[in-house]
């Protein structure tokens, strides 16, 4: 047995539960009379929807398959070797419940040294070699595709990328070495570093083939037959093969502190996958390819055990898998149908939910409102928006005009609502406003309505109190912008009945929302977290730290964007509502600050002034900093990123106390969804407790051992 | 408005490699729409001074249209192959004469003025769809004995044929089928054929059935090259005890996707576009479906008169040999020898196959690359046997012929 083969067989005894990918070798005619080639193909044996990843056995198994195909190449049986994938799936890389599973060091070495030394056999052998990028390629299923000697890509291909940067990895079986020294090191970088903290962006195969990657592109009716073709053309020499010249000079060095530019803006430095993959591919511009696998090597068991990824992981998990199957909700069996929707309030915010509920549940929408002109004004928006989408082409005529036709604006609430399934009310956050609006919409709804509400921060049991069925009534709480931002907040209110409840959460799911059950309690999770953290930055700023010491604290986070930048986007004067709401139900834990009051009355939109040249680094507005009236204790940023966190942990922890959502997992959901909080802290949990935050404020840490961290 | 009739020419031709239906053939696990739309996507790209967008109609045939064979084929084949969706399509069946029905209905369009290019084809995956899939005969078919009870089963048909004409024995049928297997091998070994084939990706999974992955069919799969009479001696006559047809001298059970150009010929010459044959006549005809196999004499006559020529005045033949019984029938009607140079030259279905509503179209792809290569010949007829007691024939002429020389 090979080393290779006894490296997998041990990391195979340590996963398993793999879903195992086969390698298949399948000899074929070439067209043309080129000859007989082996083609590999890999498939776990599922259909599309269960893609086909790599775990120790599957990369077992392509090592088998390599020394068939190996032995066939040197005895010259064959002319070619080629490699593709199942139906719409080549492979999507590496496969995270076995990293999840790992515990030593030397077991993460053993997994990347194991990918390299089967997939660079793939380049070393006696014939050419050829991946054919059937459909679906990420990480390791691009990077097999790296070592082979040509590649081709459908047109068809929905998805391609090296996500690992993304995750907390680095693409660690020959990405970052192969793909600058096949595209440049520009390319490369857009590739592993630009669109992976880009939400992790996927390429398009013809992207893929204009990049370089590829160096032929065909239509995925006949992908494969006219790869084959292709290939039977190169290895006769009918067609040469001609690549662009790799700048190995300067360029290589901008494209690397391009790169370095583009992850401090997203983590600033937080993070160390992205600069630990930078690292890689500034070396590889020697073009040593080995000495760069032992660094991907390196790298890849280094994150592997590290927090980052671990979180990075449970973050991916948390979005992907529990986003879907929200924890608390009722059977969905209960969800009556929603065929009509009302909107109280034709506002900015009454319109966007206007629009939202058009596009994704495609029923009549009814805005109401005090007056014709704002009536109007609404629809006007609406459809102004509608214009928009039809002008950037993402609906098409008929699409526009049925989505216009959909959205309307009534005076009389017993006319507009007289047959609605689903009213949801966005006027003024005050609870005598919001109970009589709803008392009114009750008196003329279906008996089987659910009355939402969009508050951020008043009791939706309260609102509710007054009614005759205050069951129907939830809390159905959206971020701005309400477009972008995938948190929904659903409130389950004292009695709140399970049918309602499941109606809100199918509306959610219509919405394409992620829908997470919390408590009726104050401002909820997200504005509550946020809050308290916000709270405690202005504190320390109102006893006499200097705002810069402040917002620089918090830095190490790599968190979206700084406190003071986050409070000017939402708004100083609802901050500063929520914070008094928050004050009036948690005295000692909120304080409302006085800086702040003065910075709303005074009318600023926030603390900063923007320059045009420096936008990255706004200035505080001096205007701001004359309102400022500070104390005498000035803290280190290390104090104060304690005081924060401190803060944040015990919020948490009370929280979770109170029974807001049903685990903490929910509560990093929130913060991931609604407040971009990044993976690499998982939410916030995973990192509090890995910084020992957790267990010095509340005893002990959120998550059990391994949920996002090194299992024991 | 006064009319003129135009000439319909044959532009080009293809098909997939035949395969062995079952579930050890090669396409087992392939969809037949696949099939098909690789072979319009052939033709295009075959063709690149033909702008997809002034194809006219495509015409596709199956017999069993269910499934993957199902849906207006012809209009779901062509957006799948990537025809602009202003590019209309139909179905159309008539069983083994699909794509040859397919062919002439399009041309009777061109002719007219109707159309001026358009696709016509076939697809048959026997496999998928065996041959009665989801068939009900009326029961007044044997009740008020409209039809011998035999003729829905083709190879009963066969062993019909050879009752009615018992000098077509079972030895000349297997002499001819050996023929064909040697004039087949010997067309693969000049790449008369394989010019034509569109390669197909194929899906493996069962490893029962040989190497699993994907796959590429580039080869007919039913061929028996090196058959010898000894061979086909010893085969069981599965249609009757102690009969004649056998599975060697029949076509077998196939799979398979064929598709043509077909086009006004001054619209073809002003596009620049091949004009390998132009037609002549057609016509079908119909005799008592016990003994379909005879379909293609009446066919022949009938259209052979209304081009105003006899039969001495065609040079090539293209029969289809869904039983080698029916080839000879025709021959014997027309006192041509069993193995005159002029008939089958490359072979035909006993050795590549017949997956039913395709095969019309391989006859004339294999034809028109004969014109090409004997100039010295005008005319040529493709003809076939069709399942309920039918014949069609379609006489081409050839546009290479250099005249009496």
């Amino acid at each position: 047995m090979s080393t290779t083969a006894e490296l997998l067989k041990g990391a195979a005894e340590l996963f398993p539960d793999e879903v195992v990918t086969a390698a298949h070798v399948r000899h074929i005619d070439l067209p043309q009379g080129a000859g007989k080639f082996a083609l590999i193909t890999l498939d776990n044996g599922l259909d599309h929807t269960k893609p086909t990843t790599f775990g120790p056995q599957s990369l077992a198994n392509l090592n088998t398959a390599v020394d068939q195909v190996e032995k066939e190449a040197a005895a010259g049986d064959i002319v070619g070797v080629g490699i593709t994938g199942k139906p719409f799936i080549f492979a999507v890389g590496a496969d995270l419940k076995g990293v999840e599973l790992l515990k030593r060091h030397e077991d993460a070495l053993a997994i990347g040294k194991g990918g390299h030394d089967v997939f660079k056999r793939l380049s070393g052998l006696a014939v050419p070699t050829f991946a054919y990028y059937n459909g679906a390629a990420m990480g390791g299923g691009v990077e097999v595709g790296l070592h082979c000697t040509y590649r081709t890509v459908s047109k068809a291909l929905p998805a391609f990328s090296l996500p690992e940067v993304f995750l907390g990895l680095v693409p660690g079986w020959g990405g970052c070495v192969l793909l600058p020294n096949l595209i440049g090191a520009d390319r490369a970088v857009s590739v592993v570093i630009e669109n992976s903290l880009n939400q992790n962006k996927q390429l398009k195969g013809a992207q893929v083939h204009e990049l370089g990657i590829a160096d032929a592109l065909f239509e995925g009716a006949d992908f494969l037959e006219q790869s084959l073709i292709w290939t039977a053309s190169v290895l006769k020499g009918d067609t040469e093969v001609v690549r662009a010249e790799i700048d190995r000079g300067a360029a290589w060095d901008e494209a690397v502190a391009r790169g370095k530019a583009i992850a401090d803006g997203k983590v600033h430095g937080a993070a160390p996958a992205a600069y630990r993959a930078l690292e890689i591919i500034a070396a590889a511009r020697n073009g040593d390819l080995q000495q760069g696998f032992d660094a991907e090597d390196q790298a890849l068991a280094d994150l592997i055990m590290g927090g980052e990824l671990r979180s990075g992981i449970y973050a991916f998990n948390l979005v992907q898998k529990r986003a879907k199957r929200p924890a608390g909700a009722p059977d969905k069996k209960l969800a009556r149908p929603v065929t009509k929707v009302g909107v109280v309030g034709a506002g900015l915010m009454a319109s966007q939910l206007a629009l939202l509920f058009a596009r994704r549940l495609e029923v009549p929408v009814v805005l109401t409102d005090i007056d014709q002109a704002r009536v109007d004004k609404g629809v006007e928006y609406v459809h102004g928006e509608i214009d928009k989408l039809l002008l950037k082409g993402r609906v098409n005529q008929d699409k526009a005009n049925r989505l216009k036709g959909l959205v309307s604006g009534h005076l009389d609430k017993a006319a507009a609502f007289g047959d609605a399934d689903f009213v949801i009310e966005a006027v003024f956050e005050e609870m005598g406003v919001k109970q009589k609006v709803f008392a009114e919409v009750e008196a003329v709804v279906p008996e089987h309505a659910v009355l939402a509400t969009n508050t951020s921060s008043l009791s939706v049991t309260e609102m509710a109190s007054k009614l005759k069925n205050p069951e129907r009534v939830v809390g159905f709480h959206f971020f701005n912008p309400v477009a972008i931002l995938p948190l929904l907040e659903i409130v389950r209110a004292e009695k709140t009945d399970d049918a309602s409840l499941a109606t809100a959460f199918s509306v959610a799911k219509s919405l394409k929302k992620t829908a997470v059950l919390v408590k009726d309690a104050p401002a909820f999770v997200v504005n509550r977290v946020l809050t308290r953290f916000m709270g405690e930055i202005q504190n320390v700023i109102d006893e006499g730290t200097p705002v810069t010491v402040a917002e620089k604290a918090v830095e190490p986070l790599g968190l979206p964007m700084s406190p003071l930048v986050l409070l000017e986007l939402v708004g100083p004067a609802i901050g500063l509502h929520v914070s008094e709401t928050l004050n009036g139900a948690f005295p000692d834990r909120f304080k409302v600050s006085p800086n702040l009051a003065a910075v709303v009355k005074a009318g600023k939109r926030g603390f900063y002034v923007h320059s045009a040249e420096n936008p990255a680094e706004p200035e505080l507005d001096p205007e701001v900093a004359a309102l400022l009236e500070q104390g005498d204790t000035v803290l280190t940023e290390e104090q104060v990123r304690d005081r924060v966190l401190d803060a944040v942990a015990q919020e948490i922890g009370l929280m979770l106390d109170e029974g807001v959502v049903a685990e903490a997992q929910d509560i990093d959901l929130c913060l991931i969804t609604g407040a971009g909080w990044p993976f690499h802290l998982g939410g916030i949990t995973p990192y509090l407790d890995r910084e020992g935050v957790s267990e010095r404020v509340t005893g002990k840490k959120f998550l059990a051992p391994g949920v996002a961290s090194v299992p024991a | 408005m006064p009319r003129t009739a135009r000439d319909v020419v044959f532009v080009d031709g293809v098909r997939t490699p035949f395969g062995k239906a079952g579930p050890k053939g090669i396409y087992h696990e392939t969809r037949a729409d696949d099939m098909v739309v690789k072979c319009i996507r052939e033709l295009l790209r075959r063709n690149p001074d033909l702008d997809p967008a002034t194809i006219d109609e495509v015409a596709l045939a199956a017999t069993t249209q269910i499934g993957d064979q199902g849906l207006t084929l012809g209009r779901t084949a062509g957006i799948l192959a990537g025809l602009p969706q202003s590019v209309p399509g139909f179905s159309i069946d008539r069983m083994c004469a699909g794509a040859m029905t397919a062919v002439t209905s399009i041309a009777g369009g061109v002719s007219f003025g109707a159309y001026d290019i358009a696709v016509a084809g076939g697809v048959e995956h026997m496999g998928r769809h065996p041959m009665g899939e989801g068939v009900d005969p009326n029961p007044r078919f044997v009740s008020e004995k409209l039809v011998d009870q035999s003729a829905l089963f083709m190879g009963m048909t066969a062993e019909n044929l050879h009752d009615r004409l018992p000098h077509l024995t079972k030895q000349r049928a297997d002499e001819y089928a050996v023929r064909s297997q040697e004039k087949a091998a010997k067309a693969y070994a000049n790449g008369q054929i394989q010019a034509d084939l569109v390669p197909i990706s194929v899906r493996r999974t069962n490893a029962e059935a040989g190497e699993t992955g994907w796959g590429l069919a580039t080869a007919d799969e039913p061929m028996r090259p090196g058959t010898t009479l000894e061979n086909l001696a010893g085969l069981k006559t599965p249609f009757r005890p102690h009969g004649r047809v056998t599975a060697g001298n029949a076509a077998g059970l196939n799979d398979g996707a064929t598709a043509s150009l077909i086009a006004a010929e001054d619209v073809a010459r002003e596009l620049g576009l091949p004009v390998k044959m132009r037609l002549v006549d057609f016509a079908f005809a119909g005799v008592e479906p016990e003994v379909m196999g005879i379909g293609p004499v009446p066919a022949t006559e009938k259209a052979l008169a209304k081009a105003g020529l006899t039969i001495d005045d065609i040079g090539l033949f293209e029969i289809n040999e869904a039983f080698a019984v029916q080839v000879l029938s025709l021959l014997d009607h027309y006192g041509i020898a069993d193995d005159d140079p002029r008939v089958n030259q490359y072979g035909g279905a006993i050795a590549f196959g017949h997956p039913l509503a395709s095969s019309g179209v391989r006859l004339m792809t294999q034809l028109a690359r004969q014109f090409e290569e004997q100039p010295h010949v005008r005319y040529g007829i493709t003809t076939m046997c069709v399942g309920f007691g039918m014949g069609g024939t379609v006489i081409w002429e050839n546009p290479h012929f250099e005249g009496n020389k």
